[in-house]
């Protein structure tokens, strides 16, 4: 099956993240397709290549960028919700005039249409949130 | 699934329900769930709207956020009819326990009760919840 | 229709409301903080049974092992892991979380 997943919260602070990427792998095992995973409100945060966990904790972007190079998944972030909270890839830092960019590997900066459109395309949608 | 969709304008229609149950300004739930509304309305789909538990307090007549210089967004669920978004319905059992009718919300809905919204939610064939 | 509950039954209304919305025939799944709700001694007991015998209750494993919460489950709640949770998903036409 189409399976697409929405992560509403950021990493470390709630388990939705976390929950999110168990399922995403759970169903890649099972042979189902990851159609996307779209990244909206404090979700965005997933997408930062700055976060520095300790080394004997699991690193939840590093897993996210990992598992969408090995399969091939469209990881999506919101763009509105991205630039309330800082998120930029190197197009969107330039054209806001900052002096960094901080989107980590395999994420990309995208609208809220993609979120819509992965309710049409998949044949389920499962959101993990608080 | 398939069986329940209609194909239009060679597009597939889909019913979307986006379910509300989080209060509005102390989180940010209530505005950016608004915003994919919205989106999703120019992807013509069969968009409902639910408001549940502190959900209804979203709709509440006499919005004035001068004070904590936040963008009121009460205005926008009065325009959502422009969009076509046209299925508004609060929860009878969540508009009464916090001593609420019909009056004191800022647009027209249907309210109905939590059992008739347990069958609307069993109809729909995407649920996004905020 | 699947349902997903990811709160606690004794910190906020997740657990309850959605018992509320269950209709006949579908399923019920606890995970993260919401497992709690699938422990026998909660606020929440009395009204998880009582929707028990028309909709299919299920607690995700590794979240109850992870709060300790092992052997405490109530009777008649099945235990998944994350592929049975997928199975789940897949098996109901829709599912919806109550955040």
């Amino acid at each position: 099956m189409k399976i697409g997943i929405l992560v509403n919260e950021g990493p470390y602070q709630h388990q939705a993240s976390d929950s999110a990427y168990m399922f995403a792998k759970a169903a890649i095992a099972k042979g189902h397709e990851i159609f996307r995973v779209f990244f909206y409100h404090d979700g965005v945060n997933n997408a930062s290549r700055l976060t520095a966990p300790p080394t004997d904790d699991r690193n939840v972007v590093n897993r996210w960028s990992q598992l969408a190079q090995d399969h091939n998944i469209d990881m999506v972030v919101c763009i509105a919700a991205a630039q309330r909270r800082g998120m930029m890839d190197d197009n969107e830092a330039k054209r806001q005039g900052k002096d960094a960019s901080n989107i980590a590997p395999a994420f990309r900066i995208s609208g809220l249409g993609q979120l819509v459109e992965a309710g049409i395309q998949c044949d389920r949608l499962v959101t993990f949130g608080d | 699934m398939t069986d329940e969709m209609d194909m239009e304008e060679g597009g597939v229609v889909k019913k979307f329900m986006f379910v509300n149950r989080k209060a509005p300004y102390g989180t940010i739930y209530a505005l950016e769930s608004l915003e994919v509304v919205l989106i999703s309305a120019a992807f013509e789909q069969d968009v409902s709207l639910a408001f549940v538990d502190d959900g209804v307090y979203q709709l509440m007549k006499n919005v004035n956020t001068d004070g904590i210089e936040m963008k009121s967004f009460s205005k926008t669920y009065r325009a959502l009819e422009g969009y076509d978004i046209e299925k508004l319905y609060v929860e009878k059992e969540s508009m009464e326990a916090r001593g609420l009718t019909e009056d004191d919300l800022i647009v027209d809905v249907q309210v109905i009760s939590q059992s008739e919204m347990g069958d609307l939610m069993n109809e729909q064939d995407v649920v996004l919840s905020f | 229709m699947l349902h997903i509950v990811n709160k606690s039954p004794s910190d906020r209304n997740s657990v309850d409301t959605c018992l509320g919305h269950v209709k006949p025939g579908s399923a019920v799944l606890f995970i993260e903080d919401a497992v709690y709700a699938a422990t026998k001694g909660t606020v929440a007991e009395a009204k998880v049974k009582a929707v028990m015998p028309g909709v299919a209750v299920y607690v995700l494993e590794p979240d109850l092992n992870a709060r300790g919460m092992q052997g405490r489950v109530l009777d008649g709640v099945k235990l998944v892991d994350y592929g049975g949770f997928v199975d789940l998903v897949t098996e109901h036409s829709t599912c919806q979380s109550w955040l």
